[in-house]
């Protein structure tokens, strides 16, 4: 018998690209999140083979999880199909071996950038969220060590002020993504720029999701089953786009978010944002339940007031 | 024994209450650079003591220690509060000292940049003190900025526009609505009128005594200009390199100074 009977055989890469240590790491950083919370958990942002901005941080805790037998979906802004994600989808197929779909309910490792699907996620499913910038604070308290300090004391008082501004400035609410939310009743995390539209599905949600920011290094968690609370003020109550006046050009479906494509002549047709979704429905096929009826109305009662 | 008074024959502030503000031994030095020695100073309630000396005297850091912002190598620090009594607060924790300084003091700075956020509204500005003491209420916010921008008399019809857009003498008056938002115990005025023309300057300094008659907050007023300590303030302090060279009624101080320092001082101003 020979040492290299012995040896494994030659690999010109990981599985799943990431060192074995880099995963062990990520994967206890994962825990550590999901053990607090909303709390921010630094981690060693490894290099991979797209820049920084690009979704790193959500591709490293996808590659940290995927296992042989799981199936992934990446969204980009709802569409399977746009470029950063078809590449990320094909890059984690290449370099574990997985399949791949673009059917929400189908898929166990989600990794999603600016969208949480419209049809209601099982528990085994995890969704992993592309974070650009995690600390919710930023825009009323530059300086980040004060702001980690702040995290510390729950001291979250300045946050509002940022509502107060846009209160009398524009009368509204006008803070379209990264909402700041209170999870489980401690930490204020930003959720990611997905829209007002879909923080709530995230309030006791029964899958797991995982937020990354590769560029920040910072990576967090809402685990299954966990309060989260949009701030607010005590008489201006917390309010998801109004979707009511339009439809899916292509499935004619209503109150879901739905993008804006406007056309020569001024108007603006309007189509499903999450594309797995519209496929689904245009091939006829059984659609899972969604988080926001067809009447608009929110899967949790009571959580959404008017 | 407890000494009852006649009406008429009421004793001065000094004898009759318990100070406000006192501090005793208090030093801070950075690096080579003695800052502040062994400085001890009382500040009775509504009194409104100014604090004099050349640049580098140590003013502003005394400032910044009452303001529980650094801090002291030593000293005691209590304020006559019913939650503070008899505590030392320059060993109060992070968060004690950053709800003290929330809810019972009040301070306005020579540089307007230093305490507002320029590019928010001015209501907003004053909305803040609230919000971090804890309000949640849209509309309560809105009536308290209000309220406390009229008090110091700042025109309502330009509550949000940024302090950016704003004269110094009106970004001074937001800095005063900020200061009183929540009815401190105490106010630090850092030359609140420096860098003011003099028309401004007498107009802040008439809304300050206007506040200090109808709320009745103890002030203490930093400032190198004599003008100004004399018109606000009731007793004085003067200091030089970091230690206390005179205290007294403010008229006694300036009209007949003892120490050669503050002999100087005030000839220099007259």
């Amino acid at each position: 018998m020979t040492v290299a009977q012995l040896a494994q055989p030659w690999q010109d890469h990981s599985y799943a690209f990431l060192d074995e240590s880099a995963k062990r790491e990520l994967r206890r950083k994962t825990l550590k999140a999901i053990a607090l919370p909303g709390y921010q958990v630094p981690y060693a942002s490894r290099e991979v083979p797209i820049a920084r901005g690009w979704g790193t941080g959500g591709l490293q805790v996808t590659l940290s999880l995927v296992g042989p037998d799981d199936v992934v979906k990446v969204i980009d802004q709802g569409a399977d199909d746009s470029v950063n994600a078809a590449n990320l989808r094909r890059f984690v197929a290449r370099m574990t071996g997985v399949k791949t779909t673009t059917d929400a309910l189908a898929a166990t490792l989600i990794q999603s950038r600016h969208r949480i699907p419209e049809e209601v996620l099982r528990a085994e499913q995890a969704l992993i969220l592309q974070v650009p910038d995690p600390e919710p604070l930023r825009e009323v308290e530059p300086d980040i060590s004060v702001a980690r300090q702040m995290h510390a004391d729950a001291d979250y008082g300045l946050s509002w002020l940022l509502l107060y501004e846009q209160l009398v400035r524009y009368r509204r609410i006008i803070q379209g993504d990264s909402y700041p939310a209170l999870v489980h009743g401690r930490y204020v995390m930003s959720p990611s720029p997905i829209p007002r539209w879909d923080l709530p599905k995230l309030h006791h949600s029964a899958h797991l999701t995982l937020l990354s920011a590769g560029r920040e290094k910072r990576l967090y968690a809402v685990p299954p089953y966990t309060e989260v609370r949009p701030l607010e003020f005590d008489d201006v109550p917390y309010r998801v786009e109004d979707q009511r006046a339009f439809a899916c050009f292509r499935t004619g479906v209503r109150n879901k978010f739905l993008n804006e494509l406007p056309q020569g002549d001024g108007s603006s047709r309007y189509e499903l944002s999450d594309s797995g979704y519209a496929e689904k429905l245009l091939r006829g096929d059984l659609a899972g339940p969604t988080y926001f009826d067809s009447e608009g109305k929110f899967y949790h009662d009571g959580y959404l007031q008017g | 024994m407890t000494v009852t008074y006649r009406a008429e024959l009421l004793p001065p502030a000094l004898v009759a209450e318990r100070p406000l503000l006192s501090i005793s031994g208090v030093s801070k030095r950075y690096g080579a650079v003695r800052a502040l020695t062994d400085v001890a100073l009382e500040l009775y309630p509504r009194e409104v003591l100014g604090v004099v000396g050349e640049s580098g005297s140590g003013k502003s850091t005394l400032l910044r220690l009452l303001n529980l912002q650094e801090d002291p190598d030593a000293g005691s620090y209590s304020l006559e509060l019913p939650a503070y009594q008899g505590a030392n607060l320059f060993s109060l924790g992070r968060f004690a000292k950053r709800e003290l300084r929330v809810q019972h003091i009040g301070i306005v700075y020579q540089n307007p940049y230093q305490g507002l956020r320029m590019n928010n509204t001015s209501s907003g500005n004053v909305a803040e003190r609230l919000v971090v003491a804890g309000e949640r209420s849209f509309a309560r916010l809105r009536q308290a900025a209000r309220s406390s921008l009229a008090a110091s008399e700042f025109p309502l019809e330009r509550m949000d526009a940024p302090p950016l857009e704003l004269s110094g003498g009106m970004q001074q008056r937001v800095q005063l609505a900020k200061a009183i938002a929540l009815q401190p115990a105490l106010l630090l005025l850092d030359e609140p009128t420096t860098g003011l023309d003099v028309s401004v300057q007498a107009l802040v300094i008439d809304t300050l005594r206007r506040l200090r008659r109808e709320l009745g907050i103890a002030m203490l007023v930093v400032s190198h200009d004599l003008g100004v300590i004399r018109t606000l303030s009731d007793r004085v302090v003067v200091m030089r390199h970091g230690r206390m060279v005179e205290m007294g009624l403010v008229d006694q101080v300036l009209e007949d100074p003892q120490h050669p320092y503050t002999q100087q001082l005030v000839h220099a101003k007259l």
